[in-house]
C-alpha cells in the first residue's frame, strides 16, 4: 500500500509539472510570440492606452450610438468581471417583461420607427459581453443614428458595412456588426 | 430550420469523420503494449517518470489493484485541488487578490474536477486565481480524462486477454494517455484558439474607459448582510456611475483546449464558451466542437483496432450517430422556431440573410442558432458540459434534448473513455437481451457473458439512473433544494432535474438560473458526482477482471454478430428504452409540461 501511495503522489506531482506548469508556459510563450494581440485581449489602443477590446461589448443607451445586445450582468450591464446570461426560461414572465421594456426604450429613442425589432436587439446575450449585433439589428438603428447625428442614412449605412463581418470562411457562424468599432468610427476615432 | 442550419451539422460531421480514423489509429499505436514508432518516441520520458515515481513498468495489475490505484490517484488529486483553493489567497499568480474558497465550495469543485464533471458553482473570473486554474483545475482536466481512457483500456483488455489475471497497469495507462494524446493535441488546439482571440497571459485585469458611462444598481445591505427594504417593502437600491470597464485576463487558451478535448467543460470564465475571450469566433467555436468529439469518436476506432475487428468499433460509432443526428436537428429546429411568448410583441424572430432569428435569448450573435444548438447537443451527448449558449433559456423542447442526452448515461460519444466503457455496458445488456430471445448464452467479442458480467453491466447502467431519480426527489422535497431556483413554474423543476442529471452523469453543464453555491447543493451534487463516476468505473473494472480470466469462444452459427445494422439498431433501442422508461415521467413534469403551456 505504501508503494501505491508513493506511486500516486509522485506521479501526480510529475504530471502537475508537465500539464500544470510546462504545458501552459509553452502555450503562453508560443501564443505571445505568434499572436501577441489576440493573446492579450484584442485590445484597441489609442495613444498607447487601451480604450476597449474588439471582443468585449460596451453598453450604449444614447440615441446617437448604435446599441448592442442587452446584457444581464450585474451590478452594471457589460460588467467585464462578471460574465453571465440572464438564465431566464422561455416561459418566464420576467423575460417577456424585459423584452417589452427594451422595445419601449427603442421606440422612445426613435418614435417614428414601427418596423418589428430584430430579436437579437431585445434579448440578452449568452455572456453579457457580446460585442456584436446582427446586420438586421444595425439596419433597424441606421435611421435613428443618422437623424440624431445629422448624417445621411447612406453615410451611416456605409460605416455599418465597414464594421460588418460575414460568415467566417463563408460557411461558419453568422454575419455580424461590431458595435464598439462602429460607434468609435461614428465619433471619428 | 433553415438550409444553413441543415448544412452546419453536415459540415461538422464530415470534418469529424475525416479526423476520427487517423486519431483512432494513432491512439491504438500510443496504447499498444509492443514498441512502435509512436511510443518509442516518448520512451525515455516515460522511463524517467516511472523511475522517479517508483513505478514498475513491467507490473501487471489485477482489476482490484487497478481500481485501488485509480481511487488513490484521484483521491490525491482531489486533496491537492481542495487545498489549493483553500490557500490560494496566500499564493502567487493571484493578481486580483481573490480570497480562499469556502470549504463546501472547494470540496464540490475538487470532486467536480477529478470526476471529469466540471460542475461549477463559482464564476472563474471573480473567484479563482491563475495558479488555482492552471496548477489545480487544468491538471485535473488532464488527469480525469486520462483516468477515463485508462479504465476503458482495462475494459477492452478484458475482452482481448485470454485466461489472464490482469487488466493492465494503471500508471502506464494514464501516463501514456497524457503524454501521447492529451498534451500534444491540447497544445495544437490551444494555439488555434489563441489565434482567434482566446487570451493567454499572466497579466492583471485591464481597465478601459467606457465610451458612454453606465449605471451600476446595487441593493443596499445592512450590517448583517441582509437586503434592506424601503417603506413599500421593495429592496432598497443605490445607483452609482460607472466610467470604466475591467477586462479579465489569464492563461485561458491552454485550459480551454483541454477543457474541450478532455470532455471536462469547466469554463475559465463564468459564461464558459459563450464568453468572447473563451470562444471569440465561429472558427474557434468549430474547433471547440470538434475537440469535444475527437477523442470519444477516435476511441471507437482504437477499440475496433484493439479487439482485432474494426467493424466492432464502427458499429458502436454508428449507434452513437444514429441517436445523435436526429437530436441535433431537433434542438436546432426548436431554437430556430423561436419563443412563442414573444409572438405577440413587435419582435422579428424570422431567419433572413441579415439575422439568424429564432430564440436568441442567452445566445451570442456570432453563433446564432445553428452553431449554438449544435454545440448544446454535442456538449451534452459527450459529457463535456462546456456551453456557448444559456441552456436555461433554451425553448422547452430545445432544452429537453440536452437534458435527455445527459440522462441517457453519457454514452452518445460520452466522456473521454467513460463514454465508450458506458456504451460497452449497454452492448453487454443488448447481447444478453438478444441471447434471451434465442435461448443461448450470450457472447460479446469472443467472451461468454454470464451472471457476473450482467450484474456489473446492470450496475453500470442503473446506478446513474437511480441516483438521478432519488436525488432529484430529495432536492424537490427539501426547502434548501427549491430555494435556489431561478425561474417559476415547470421550468423550476427542470432546473433541479437538470442539475442532478448533469452532476450524476458527470456532464457539468447547468440550467444556470439555479443558485447552486449553497451548502445543500454543493454537498448533494458532490455526492452524486463521486458515487456515479467511481461506482461505474469500478463495476466496469470488475467486469473486465472476470472477462479477462475467461477463455476465448470462437464464433459459431448461434453467435449474434455485433457489427451488423441489426445489432446497431438493437443497441440504440436498448439505450433509448432505458433512458425513456426511467426519465419520461420526470421529463413530463419539466420540459414537456412547459412546452404544452407555451403553445397553448
Amino acid at each position: 500500500m505504501s508503494r501505491l501511495l508513493r506511486n500516486a503522489v509522485v506521479l501526480l506531482v510529475l504530471m502537475t509539472v508537465i500539464t500544470g506548469i510546462i504545458y501552459p508556459l509553452a502555450v503562453t510563450g508560443l501564443a505571445q510570440a505568434m499572436f501577441p494581440s489576440q493573446a492579450n485581449g484584442s485590445l484597441i489602443v489609442n495613444d498607447g492606452k487601451p480604450v476597449g477590446s474588439t471582443l468585449i461589448g460596451q453598453s450604449f443607451t444614447d440615441p446617437k450610438y448604435f446599441w448592442g445586445r442587452p446584457s444581464a450582468t450585474t451590478p452594471q450591464p457589460n460588467n467585464g468581471t462578471s460574465s453571465t446570461p440572464s438564465n431566464q426560461g422561455p416561459t418566464n414572465p420576467a423575460l417577456t417583461d424585459a423584452v417589452k421594456q427594451r422595445i419601449d426604450a427603442l421606440h422612445a429613442a426613435d418614435p417614428g420607427n414601427t418596423a418589428p425589432v430584430p430579436v437579437d436587439l431585445v434579448t440578452a446575450s449568452g455572456s453579457g459581453l457580446d460585442p456584436e449585433i446582427s446586420p438586421a439589428a444595425a439596419a433597424y438603428q441606421v435611421p435613428r443614428v443618422a437623424k440624431v447625428r445629422g448624417l445621411s442614412e447612406t453615410q451611416v449605412q456605409a460605416m455599418v458595412t465597414m464594421a460588418t463581418t460575414g460568415r467566417q470562411f463563408g460557411m461558419l457562424g453568422e454575419p455580424r456588426v461590431n458595435v464598439l468599432k462602429l460607434n468609435m468610427a461614428l465619433d471619428g476615432h | 430550420m433553415t438550409t444553413f442550419d441543415f448544412f452546419q451539422v453536415v459540415l461538422y460531421l464530415a470534418v469529424l469523420l475525416v479526423l476520427i480514423k487517423p486519431v483512432g489509429d494513432y491512439m491504438a499505436l500510443a496504447f499498444a503494449e509492443t514498441p512502435n514508432r509512436v511510443n518509442r518516441f516518448g520512451a525515455p520520458v516515460e522511463r524517467l517518470l516511472y523511475r522517479l515515481a517508483g513505478i514498475r513498468a513491467d507490473e501487471q495489475m489485477g482489476w482490484r489493484r487497478y481500481a485501488i490505484a485509480m481511487l488513490v490517484f484521484n483521491m490525491a488529486g482531489m486533496l491537492a485541488v481542495y487545498v489549493l483553493q483553500r490557500v490560494q489567497h496566500w499564493l502567487p499568480l493571484n493578481p486580483q487578490h481573490f480570497d480562499n474558497l469556502s470549504p463546501d465550495l472547494a470540496m464540490n469543485t475538487a470532486i467536480s474536477f477529478i470526476t471529469n464533471t466540471n460542475w461549477q458553482a463559482y464564476g472563474g473570473e471573480n473567484t479563482m486565481s491563475y495558479l488555482t486554474q492552471m496548477v489545480g483545475l487544468a491538471v485535473q482536466n488532464f488527469m480525469s480524462a486520462a483516468t477515463g481512457i485508462a479504465v476503458l483500456l482495462a475494459v477492452v483488455r478484458g475482452f482481448t486477454r485470454r485466461s489472464a489475471n490482469s487488466v493492465g497497469n494503471f500508471w502506464i495507462d494514464i501516463t501514456r494517455s497524457t503524454l501521447y494524446v492529451l498534451v500534444p493535441f491540447s497544445l495544437v488546439i490551444a494555439l488555434l484558439l489563441s489565434s482567434q482571440g482566446v487570451v493567454q497571459n499572466f497579466k492583471s485585469y485591464v481597465d478601459v474607459p467606457l465610451m458612454q458611462n453606465t449605471t451600476a444598481v446595487e441593493t443596499v445591505k445592512d450590517a448583517a448582510g441582509n437586503t434592506m427594504k424601503d417603506a413599500a417593502g421593495k429592496d432598497m437600491t443605490k445607483e452609482s456611475v460607472v466610467t470604466t470597464q475591467t477586462l479579465p485576463m489569464g492563461p485561458a487558451a491552454s485550459q480551454i483546449a483541454i477543457k474541450q478535448l478532455g470532455t471536462n467543460g469547466g469554463g475559465f470564465f463564468n459564461a464558459n464558451s459563450a464568453h468572447p475571450y473563451e470562444n471569440p469566433t465561429p472558427f474557434s467555436n468549430f474547433i471547440e466542437m470538434l475537440a469535444i468529439f475527437l477523442i470519444p469518436g477516435g476511441l471507437c476506432v482504437t477499440f475496433g483496432s484493439m479487439v482485432g475487428d474494426r467493424r466492432q468499433g464502427w458499429a458502436i460509432l454508428a449507434t452513437m450517430l444514429l441517436i445523435f443526428v436526429p437530436l441535433a436537428y431537433g434542438c436546432i429546429g426548436a431554437e430556430q422556431a423561436g419563443n412563442p411568448a414573444l409572438h405577440g410583441l413587435a419582435v422579428d424572430q424570422q431567419a433572413s440573410a441579415l439575422q439568424a432569428g429564432g430564440n436568441m435569448e442567452g445566445k451570442e450573435t456570432r453563433f446564432g442558432i445553428a452553431a449554438s444548438g449544435l454545440f448544446a447537443t454535442i456538449t451534452t451527448a459527450a459529457s463535456c458540459g462546456a456551453v456557448n449558449t444559456a441552456h436555461d433559456s433554451l425553448t422547452p423542447l430545445g432544452g429537453l434534448v440536452p437534458m435527455w442526452l445527459i440522462q441517457l448515461g453519457e454514452v452518445i460519444f460520452g466522456g473521454v473513455g467513460s463514454g465508450l466503457y458506458g456504451m460497452l455496458a449497454f452492448a453487454v445488456v443488448a447481447v444478453f437481451i438478444a441471447g434471451l430471445m434465442v435461448g443461448r448464452t450470450p457472447e460479446y467479442l469472443g467472451k461468454k457473458i454470464e451472471a457476473h458480467e450482467m450484474k456489473m453491466a446492470s450496475l453500470a447502467v442503473l446506478v446513474p439512473c437511480a441516483l438521478v431519480v432519488i436525488c432529484t426527489a430529495i432536492a424537490v422535497l427539501t426547502p434548501a433544494g427549491v430555494a435556489g431556483v431561478g425561474n417559476p413554474g415547470a421550468h423550476a423543476f427542470s432546473e433541479i432535474l437538470y442539475a442532478v442529471s448533469s452532476a450524476t452523469n458527470n456532464n457539468g453543464s447547468a440550467f444556470g438560473g439555479l443558485s447552486a453555491n449553497t451548502p445543500f447543493w454543493n454537498v448533494l451534487l458532490a455526492v452524486c458526482m463521486y458515487l456515479s463516476r467511481f461506482m461505474l468505473a469500478i463495476a466496469m473494472l470488475a467486469m473486465a477482471g472476470s472477462l479477462a480470466a475467461k477463455r476465448h469462444v470462437p464464433p459459431s452459427a448461434g453467435t449474434l454478430p455485433t457489427h451488423t445494422p441489426l445489432f446497431v439498431t438493437l443497441l440504440a433501442c436498448v439505450v433509448i428504452v432505458v433512458g425513456a422508461l426511467t426519465f419520461l415521467p420526470a421529463l413530463a413534469l419539466g420540459p414537456i409540461a412547459e412546452f404544452l403551456m407555451s403553445v397553448r
